[in-house]
């Protein structure tokens, strides 16, 4: 039972914890509760409330008579019991047992985990922006819908690109996006095509979105320097195929030189262009992908544009679009109209769109921020933001090409490829080589990806670490490469690196146990 | 420029390692004709005052429903979001963290996940829920495209009472190919009859539970039929603080449960981001799209969680992927769950009773004004208003006078002209009777 401040007024029922896990807990640790110091062991939720509790205070309900039309929810549900300090101090412990661009370099490539400014937090949580309706009538949004507008005239400027869909809610619904303007515009040309060119190298949302869309994949091989085949992709082309789908820079983390080619090529048969600008920050301020003859391209504003990226979202992954396909783009968009805005949300005003791809108009707290980081930048610090990234990637290349493998010849962009030949014969996997890197304080680099070389690390190590960060970061790869080397023929210590991680909040986890018999939820103890 | 450490002095050292003379020559790869060697066309960097100065004034440009009375629903409500939510997202290990693909690093993301899975598989009565979606309408449209694989048939039925946004996000992501998407027109006088559309080819129905008019009603005899019809059943909830005070979809034969988790914790901003939940029944599993985090133990025999189920996703599927999704809504999932820590039970179920005694208060006095009438008997904490006169015209009026009224049915069904004279109406725990008041003076006013 509550009082009128929502408080319990009865004493609790006991508490629901979970001894079998403070157990498993505390003998690993060997310690009482299992903590070690700060690292402290945390319950699910569910094993910590009781019922009745509540960490919100609500005045009484109106007395009124239901109008719920006979449907009032008949029994409990299940949720825990908490006051207030005891939520903070859940999440504040869960908190603690991740990793963090905060804490330090997160090398993951093709993610671009670079420092996300706090400016653009306190801007996105302004009263007028962070608390506006999106159904408000459009007078009373003017401001947000010019805000739309600006970040839309950056991202044209930047890509050299004559519009901009800013709909879509990251990357890969970006690819969806693209993949859809460019199917409408072969139906509109009453030319339904079949089948998507799509690089070995590309990443998994690539086919994966080509396929929803309705099209075969076709792959395409990657040359012994890591770039599409030229003469594979030409001998792929015909009339059948739809697009192509290439990212520049690829996953390898190199420019793909033949990029005009490309474009010519799919161009030639009545195909179109997509880009996956997963990797624009390399890019930025100085390449123009309107100047490579792309048709559409989405950019993730949590990379290049350092939006947080929050333990997995939410991102943002707005498409530029060519002349050629931008009457296809989805609603709604924000159109100008002398000195005001105006969404266009009724296909009646854009016949030729594909329509509706997302509620309302957008990830618009992503949009501020991603705005506020492109001022803050300016074109003069964007641009090296692209030069400072290579620059970082090219220098841990060069700093551990004698003691790892890089795959390919360089120079690279903003990530640097190594695979796993200086492992052979030492007992060490990629994966082992991962694994130890956590007990050495960093977070692994991006592992097994792409699939074009043998268990690849890939090591994107963005334009905000310092020299001294990155200099570290390399000691620590160098080390370990050199004592991963050392386990060759029985030397060694190769436990140090299959047993690994050994001092993270958990070592290796079941993954085989968890897909075989999957624990989704908490049940309540029966 | 603050963001970037770099000095001179360390890019010359730095080159010098790579064996380069210049930063141009790493750029060597990029063809000659799509350098960009002159400066763009932008302005250059600002500090931190000017850039806040210039939001600022964007914000100030936009009639903030925090300041006045706000009645706007239509699937994106005001509720109070406590100060703890805020400050405990912002935390630097949740906020600047990626996806837990190192699972010994990221117990943090991971226990979180699980236990927002739980919470929302407790809230929509269902037996499994994913880490989370984009947000309630692309949830939708994902749910139809399980639909379609789990009965591998083609056509899905979409009741008129879905909000338009997820009946036009359902038809482009799950119509896309083989145009079998069938939305029913809108209909006011509850006369929609969704078993007659079913048939040997249906996937699925797609019902709204409270609809987009905010009507509630019971699905059970559907759903009956539906399965009947071999068909999955599919609920989409845009108020999530409606199951404090509802039965649960689940408790009425649900298949698959789509929501829009806004209302707890994420603030509005415009429309995004927000967060879809997506739970169903354990048997559909597998054809589940999203991520999913499951429990386990680690070398030690210690209970811990890894993203798990992934041979559905599109890095070990690709093209064979249940979805192309890639991110979740990690940071919106995490307030959402914080914020339902807080209420609990007993705070959850209090809000929504909150939430409906004020809407039923309000909606009296509404429709108490001459001319005015109440389209739905049931709902939840949204209703809709029957205008004598244009309602987007009265809506325009209203914002003039600096009380945001609610939101116009030609803003959702522009095509229809039926629906040009409804205000959808939502009250929530913040509108005080002030608000009321100020609502039922003004629209009296201007119906007059």
């Amino acid at each position: 039972m509550l009082n009128r401040q929502g408080r319990a007024t009865q004493p609790a029922v006991a508490p629901s914890t979970d001894p079998a896990a403070d157990a498993t807990f505390a003998r690993a640790a060997g310690t009482i509760l299992g903590h070690r110091g700060l690292d402290h062991e945390e319950r699910l939720i569910f094993e910590l409330g009781e019922d009745g509790r509540t960490g919100v205070d609500l005045p009484e309900p109106p007395k009124v008579e239901s109008r719920l039309g006979g449907l009032a929810r008949q029994g409990g549900i299940g949720l825990p019991g908490l006051a207030e300090p005891q939520v903070v101090r859940h999440f504040v412990r869960l908190s603690r047992r991740n990793y963090a661009i905060d804490l330090g370099l997160y090398p993951l490539g093709s993610c671009t985990m670079k420092h996300n400014p706090r400016l653009n937090e306190k801007v996105a949580r302004l009263s007028g922006l962070g608390d506006i309706h999106p159904l408000q009538p459009q007078s009373t949004v003017q401001g947000a819908l010019e805000l739309i507008e600006r970040l839309a005239g950056w991202i044209m400027t930047l890509t050299g690109m004559p519009a901009v869909a800013m709909s879509p809610a990251a990357g890969a619904h970006g690819e969806l996006c693209g993949l859809m303007a460019i199917h409408a515009a072969h139906v509109a040309k009453g030319d339904a095509r079949k089948r998507v060119l799509v690089p070995e190298s590309a990443h998994g949302t690539n086919p994966a979105t080509a396929a929803l869309c309705g099209y075969v994949v076709d792959p395409v091989p990657a040359t012994a320097d890591g770039r599409i085949d030229l003469e594979a992709f030409r001998a792929k082309l015909g009339p059948d195929v739809a697009a192509v789908m290439l990212t520049n820079p690829n996953t390898c983390g190199l420019f793909e030189r033949d990029v005009i080619a490309v474009a010519e090529g799919i161009h030639s048969v009545g195909g179109y262009f997509y880009c996956d600008g997963a990797n624009f920050n390399a890019i930025v301020g100085r390449v123009r992908p309107g100047d490579l003859g792309i048709d559409a391209m989405h950019l993730n504003l949590h990379k290049t544009f350092s939006t947080p990226h929050g333990g997995g979202g939410p991102g943002s992954g707005p498409v530029v679009f060519s002349d050629a396909l931008k009457d296809f783009a989805p609603l709604p968009f924000v159109r100008r109209e002398g000195d005001a805005f105006r969404l266009v949300e009724d296909l009646r005003e854009a016949p030729k769109s594909f329509g509706r791809m997302k509620g309302y108009h957008g990830q618009m707290g992503m949009f501020i921020r991603a705005l506020a980081y492109m001022m803050s930048h300016g074109g003069d610090g964007l641009r090296q933001v692209a030069e400072d990234a290579v620059l970082a990637a090219n220098y841990v290349m060069a700093s551990l090409k004698d003691v790892m493998t890089p795959s390919f010849d360089g120079p690279c962009m903003h990530e640097a490829l190594f695979d796993d030949r200086f492992l052979k014969d030492t007992g060490v996997t990629t994966l082992d080589f991962a694994k130890a890197m956590i007990d050495q304080g960093f977070h692994p680099m991006t592992m097994y990806f792409p699939l074009v070389v043998h268990g690849a690390l890939l090591i994107e190590p963005t334009e905000t670490e310092s020299k001294d960060s990155i200099d570290r970061f390399v000691l620590v790869l160098r080390g370990l490469a050199e004592q991963a080397i050392a386990c060759r023929d029985g030397g060694g210590d190769p436990a140090a690196f299959t047993e690994a991680p050994r001092l993270a909040p958990r070592r290796r986890l079941d993954e085989t146990r968890a897909a075989r018999t999957p624990v989704l939820r908490w049940k309540a103890p029966v | 420029m603050r963001y970037l450490p770099l000095t001179a002095d360390d890019r010359a050292a730095m080159l010098g390692v790579i064996g380069a003379a210049s930063v141009d020559e790493l750029f060597a790869d990029v063809p000659g004709p799509a350098r960009l060697d002159g400066p763009l066309d932008l302005p250059p960097h600002q500090g931190e005052w000017e850039v806040e100065k210039a939001f600022r004034a964007l914000a100030g440009r936009n009639l903030s429903p925090s300041e006045v009375p706000s009645f706007l629903g239509a699937g994106a409500y005001r509720h109070h979001i406590p100060a703890s939510v805020d400050h405990l997202i912002q935390r630097s290990e949740f906020l600047t963290s990626y996806t837990p693909y190192q699972p010994e690093i990221a117990q943090g993301t991971l226990q979180h996940l699980f236990e927002f899975q739980s919470q929302v598989a407790l809230l929509t009565g269902m037996e499994v829920a994913n880490a989370s979606m984009y947000d309630g309408a692309t949830s939708c449209a994902e749910a139809v495209l399980m639909a379609k694989r789990q009965t591998r048939r083609s056509r899905a039925i979409l009741s008129g009472g879905l909000h338009p946004h997820y009946r036009d996000c359902t038809r482009t992501m799950a119509g896309f190919v083989d145009h079998g998407v069938e939305a029913l027109p809108l209909d006011l006088d509850g006369s929609e009859d969704l078993a007659a559309h079913l048939g040997k080819d249906v996937a699925c129905v797609v019902v709204q539970y409270p609809d987009v008019l905010g009507r509630v009603s019971d699905l059970t005899a559907l759903a009956e039929a539906v399965h009947a019809a071999g068909a999955l059943l599919i609920v989409a909830v845009t108020e999530i603080v409606a199951l404090g005070a509802l039965q649960p979809p689940g408790a009425m034969g649900a298949d698959i449960v789509v929501a829009e988790g806004q209302s707890l914790g994420v603030p509005l901003s415009f429309g995004g981001p927000y967060v879809g939940l997506f739970a169903t029944r354990e048997k559909f599993l597998r054809q589940m799209p999203g991520r999913l985090c499951g429990e386990t133990v680690d070398a030690d025999g210690r209970r811990g969680y890894v993203l798990t189920l992934s041979a559905r996703e599109q890095h070990i599927r690709r093209e064979k992927a249940t979805s192309n999704i890639c991110t979740n809504a990690g940071l919106c999932a995490l307030a959402f769950s914080i914020h339902l820590s807080l209420l609990g039970e007993a705070g959850y179920v209090r809000l929504a009773q909150i939430n409906h005694g004020k809407a039923v208060q309000a909606a009296e006095r509404l429709a108490a004004i001459p001319g005015v009438t109440l389209v739905n008997q049931g709902f939840f904490n949204e209703f809709t208003l029957k205008l004598p006169k244009d309602a987007a015209a009265v809506v325009e009026a209203l914002a003039g006078k600096r009380i945001l009224a609610g939101v116009p049915g030609a803003r959702l069904w522009p095509e229809n002209p039926a629906a040009a004279n409804l205000l959808l109406v939502a009250v929530t725990e913040l509108n005080d009777d002030g608000d009321v008041d100020a609502l039922v003076a003004a629209l009296a006013a201007e119906v007059k």
